[in-house]
Parts: C-alpha cells; sequence; structure tokens
C-alpha cells in the first residue's frame, strides 16, 4: 500500500512552546489509522497543520503525491482531504439537508445556481439515509442534540467524496449507541475506500476499529504499529504515565 | 415559501407605485423618499452586515462617495433633462463598487468589532479627504448641483419612483441571494468562517462580492439624495449617523431576513421624521426614538421579524408534537441521546 498522507519533519511553536516538534509519519491508504497521544501531545495542532488551518514553521505535508503546505483548507477540501473538529461544528441557522449541500465543495460557476438543487438534494438524500438523518432533514441544525451534529458533521464532509478524512475526537461527549453507530459508518466507508486519520481518547474504540496506531507525545511520533503492541511498549506507558 | 414572498414583495410594490396618484401632501412625499432611501441602504447593508455578518460602519462613506460623484459630474451644468441624472445612477453604483473591491479585500481580513472598526475608520478617512479636498469638493464651503427642472407640484415623484426602483432592485438582489448557493454561503460565513472555508465555500469571494454589491447600491442612493438636496457638505454627505440609522433599522426590523431592513426602515425614519416634527426643533424627538428602539428591542430582542418568526415556529412544533405524540422528533434519528436543550436560536 502506498502512503496517501506522508508528514516530514514538521514543527510548530506557540511562543515557547513546541506544540510540534519535527513530527514524521505517514498513512497508508485504505487503512483506519489512528493518532493519540496524552493531552498536549500535539495532535490537534497536527490536524490544524495537516488541513492548512496552521502554517507549520518547518516541515512538509504531502498528500496524494502533491507537496500540500501552506495549503488553503477550501483547496485542500477540494483535493479530497477533509476533517471533522472535536466540538462538532455544523452551521445552527442551515437545515440538515442545507449543511450538507454547502459541503459540497463547488466551483464559482454554481455559486449562482439553486440554493437546494434536484442534484443536491439527490446526492444529500443518500447520506441523509445512510446516517438516518432524513427525519430529521428539514430541521434547523440547532434543533439537533450534539450526537446527531456529530454524525451531520461526519455526513457532511463526505459529500465532496474525500480519499482522506480526520475526525477528530469522534466519540467524544457522545453516548455508547452513538458511539457504535460512528464506528459503523466508519468501517462502511473505509471499506468504499476512504482512508481515516483518528485522533481519539477512546482506547477500547481505538483498539477495535484502527490498524495502525501512532502514538505522540511532546510533538514527535515515540510509536508506530499494531493496536496489540502499543499497550505493552514501554514508551507509550511511560508518555501516558510517566512511569 | 416563494409564492408567498412574491405576493407579498406584488402587493408592496403595487403600493408604492400607486401611492403618489393619491394626491398625498409634499411633506408626506418628502418623507416617503427618505424612507425609501434608508429602506434600501438597509437592506443593502444587510446583505454584508445581515446575511454575511460583517458589521460595516463604513457605508456612509460609500453614500458620500456616490453624492459626490453626482455632484462633480453635473456641478455647474446646465440640465436639459431632469431624468439625465438618473440614468447616471447605475454608473455611479458600479465606480463604488470598483472602490468598494480594494477595501472588502483589505477590511474583510479582519472580523466583527475590528472590522466595524477597519470600516469606520475608512468613514471618516473619506470625510477628512471631503473636507480637505477643496479643488474638488469645495471643502466645507459645499457643493451644488443643478436644481432638477420638474413642475413644483409633482416635484417630489421622479424622486420618489426611482427610490422605488432601487428598493426593488436591492429586494430582488437579496431575494436572489437567498435563494441560491450565494446566500448558503453567506449564511456559512456568518455561522463559522473558519469551518466554512475548509468544506470548500468560497468564503472571499462572496464576502467581498456582497460588500461590492451592498456599497454600489448606497452609493446609488447617495447620487439621489445629493440630487434631491441640489446643495451637498461633507458632513451631512458623509455622516456616521446615516450608518448608525441604518445599523439600527436593519437590527430593529430583523437583520438576515428579506423585509427585516425594510420594515425598520418604515418604522424609525418615519418615526423619527414625525416626533422631530411634533417636538419641534428641540432634541427631545430623539429621546422618544431611542425609546420606541429599546421597547421594540426588549420586547423583540432578535428584531421583529426574527423573533416574531422563531414564535411562530415553536408554536408550529408544539402543536405538530402534541397532535402526533409517537410522530418523527428531533430525537427520533438519535436514538438513546439526552435531550439536551440546544439551541442557540439566540445567538443566530
Amino acid at each position: 500500500m502506498s502512503d496517501l498522507l506522508s508528514i516530514d519533519s514538521v514543527s510548530k511553536t506557540f511562543g515557547g512552546v513546541h506544540a510540534v516538534a519535527g513530527c514524521s509519519f505517514a498513512v497508508a491508504e485504505g487503512t483506519i489509522t489512528a493518532l493519540i497521544g496524552p493531552n498536549g501531545s500535539g495532535k490537534t495542532t497536527l490536524f490544524n497543520i495537516i488541513t492548512g488551518y496552521l502554517k507549520a514553521d518547518a516541515g512538509h505535508v504531502t498528500f496524494a503525491g502533491r507537496d500540500v503546505t501552506g495549503d488553503d483548507p477550501g483547496r485542500l477540501y477540494r483535493s479530497g482531504l477533509s476533517r471533522t473538529f472535536q466540538q462538532a461544528r455544523v452551521f445552527p441557522q442551515l437545515s440538515v439537508l442545507e449543511n450538507l449541500v454547502v459541503a459540497a465543495g463547488r466551483g464559482w460557476s454554481q455559486l449562482f445556481t439553486k440554493r437546494v438543487g434536484g442534484d443536491d438534494r439527490r446526492r444529500a438524500s443518500e447520506l441523509l439515509e445512510e446516517f438516518r438523518l432524513a427525519p430529521v432533514a428539514d430541521l434547523l441544525a440547532a434543533d439537533l442534540s450534539y450526537g446527531q451534529r456529530k454524525l451531520l458533521e461526519f455526513a457532511a464532509v463526505l459529500m465532496s467524496s474525500p480519499t482522506l478524512v480526520l475526525l477528530d475526537e469522534p466519540t467524544a461527549g457522545v453516548n455508547p449507541v452513538m458511539i457504535e453507530t460512528m464506528e459503523r459508518h466508519i468501517r462502511q466507508r473505509n471499506q468504499a475506500g476512504i482512508t481515516f486519520l483518528i485522533v481519539e481518547h477512546d482506547m477500547t474504540f481505538v483498539m477495535r476499529l484502527c490498524d495502525p496506531v501512532i502514538v505522540l507525545d511532546a510533538g514527535r511520533q515515540i510509536f508506530s504499529g499494531q493496536p496489540a503492541q502499543v499497550q505493552s511498549n514501554a514508551l507509550v506507558l511511560d508518555a501516558y504515565l510517566g512511569a | 415559501m416563494s409564492r408567498g414572498s412574491l405576493v407579498r414583495g406584488g402587493l408592496f410594490v403595487l403600493v408604492l407605485a400607486t401611492l403618489p396618484s393619491f394626491g398625498l401632501q409634499h411633506w408626506f412625499l418628502n418623507l416617503m423618499v427618505f424612507v425609501l432611501m434608508f429602506a434600501t441602504m438597509s437592506s443593502a447593508w444587510n446583505l454584508v452586515g445581515g446575511f454575511a455578518g460583517y458589521p460595516s460602519l463604513g457605508h456612509a462613506a460609500f453614500f458620500g462617495i456616490g453624492a459626490y460623484s453626482m455632484a462633480l459630474i453635473f456641478h455647474g451644468h446646465v440640465l436639459s433633462n431632469g431624468y439625465e441624472p438618473f440614468l447616471l445612477l447605475p454608473l455611479i453604483g458600479l465606480i463604488s463598487a470598483a472602490v468598494g473591491f480594494p477595501i472588502a479585500l483589505i477590511a474583510m481580513r479582519t472580523r466583527a468589532d475590528v472590522f466595524a472598526i477597519v470600516t469606520i475608520t475608512f468613514l471618516f478617512m473619506v470625510q477628512t479627504l471631503a473636507f480637505n479636498l477643496r479643488g474638488w469638493t469645495g471643502g466645507s464651503q459645499g457643493l451644488s448641483l443643478p436644481v432638477a427642472p420638474f413642475p413644483a407640484v409633482s416635484f417630489e415623484e421622479p424622486f420618489y419612483y426611482t427610490l422605488v426602483l432601487l428598493l426593488c432592485f436591492t429586494l430582488l438582489v437579496t431575494f436572489g441571494a437567498l435563494r441560491s448557493k450565494v446566500g448558503l454561503s453567506l449564511v456559512a460565513v456568518r455561522a463559522d468562517e473558519d469551518k466554512a472555508r475548509g468544506i470548500g465555500v468560497r468564503v472571499t469571494g462572496v464576502k467581498v462580492l456582497a460588500f461590492c454589491v451592498s456599497v454600489g447600491i448606497t452609493a446609488m442612493v447617495g447620487g439621489v439624495w445629493a440630487y434631491y438636496e441640489t446643495f451637498i457638505y461633507p458632513q451631512f454627505a458623509i455622516d456616521p449617523l446615516i450608518t448608525i440609522a441604518v445599523v439600527l433599522m436593519t437590527f430593529l426590523g430583523g437583520r438576515a431576513t428579506l423585509w427585516g431592513p425594510v420594515l425598520g426602515a418604515f418604522v424609525l425614519e418615519a418615526g423619527q421624521q414625525t416626533l422631530a416634527y411634533r417636538l419641534g426643533g428641540s432634541q427631545f424627538y430623539l429621546i422618544a426614538y431611542a425609546l420606541v428602539f429599546l421597547v421594540i428591542m426588549l420586547l423583540l430582542p432578535r428584531g421583529v421579524l426574527p423573533t416574531l418568526g422563531d414564535r411562530l415556529r415553536q408554536r408550529r412544533r408544539a402543536r405538530s408534537v402534541d397532535s402526533t405524540s409517537g410522530g418523527v422528533t428531533p430525537m427520533a434519528a438519535g436514538a438513546a441521546e439526552p435531550p439536551v436543550a440546544l439551541r442557540r436560536g439566540a445567538s443566530a
């Protein structure tokens, strides 16, 4: 399997704090890769750098064979790299359906077309059915529960037919039933060809779903391997427990 | 929604178009000219301040640019035809939109309160220029325009109808934006610009477009105003109070709605002029004006139309839940999700 995403010696400093310090790793195509590490190890900062929300101080990000370091988030999204946020970010003033339509990543020419056209509706309705959001399609996103918002955010980033999806704590703040639902959707989409990179604190979720697992500590990769090996790795235990 | 909007719009235009034929007095038509000016400017401001969520305080600068453009073109000119200045309005709008383009590109790198400060700074810059470029603007001496050669008995009517057309144009632009992906993108920008950028929304494009269209329309109103007044001074042509009035009207009626700014302008401008007339030369009318605003905002905090719309929506939902207990509710797809109140309507 070739690498879909590779991070090469990426660094980012905030004031005197080295949030990411010369981090390098790769995400192979077709995998569900986990990115774990203690709080403050630089996971979300790295997500922000990969998706163009932050500029790295040094290093390179390569996506699908192209150097995308410093690219605009919108451009990256349109080229197939999308993400969700730790706190589900949907547009509360838009309906559930419109939240999907707005995320389709269109060109300039379509800006002056109908707000929700027939094509948009057809495309979105498949996702709405798949995520069981069809009954609430016309409600404002503001009226959804938090778990539903997480699902909606996930469904919305699939509108652009991405090849790589970065999920930032997909199970945080949602109930066990919703966690199972989320896991099922990730598996289905992975089988359909989407590669995932997931930041997650729920270790049972990671162990069930992800392979390989990359562990960060103090802005560096300290381990990469199968989930079973993570639990017995001395460096990882040291990072988590400070033993 | 579409049919309802068309019917409402048609009725509104019909009433406005036939109003002067009722032989109304000059003071009333004069009042209507100002109401229409503010309704058009508020609707135009709504594109940026309402839909895109960028609270520009610099719109009066473009009102002034429009007014001075008109004055500079026709100063010392003898009009052969009173409608000539009106025909140049689209050109004034286009020039002002072009002036607005680099301003938007620079100012819209900032957001919210910083954007408001940047734009109001631009307003004072333009006002200072108007005071000091005496060779062009006449400085504080002002600049005259030829008096419109319309008969005294119907002097206001050409201005009135031009403003009705401008207001219709602005409402059609707003309606078109709302029904297209431009409107969808603007709502996304207002709700969460960073997220919108990250999902491929043409963020810079739509907000700069909204700004240019908005200031172009504002400048056209400025042009009509200059021709109507026939003499303009920097402190009145580029007046922060114009911006503030437009913002208040939009907030009062309901920002990011089609009819809210129009409603706000009709209530506040008509109220202000009437109160100023009744309470005479004293400044007491300002207290009454503020009182009208405060009472409405206290009772309908998100503006008249959004608050009433919300209440109607809540009532409908409550009724539908009552009548179909066990039917589809927002929680149906969320399985065992707890019923957490997550409505963020108040910040919308």
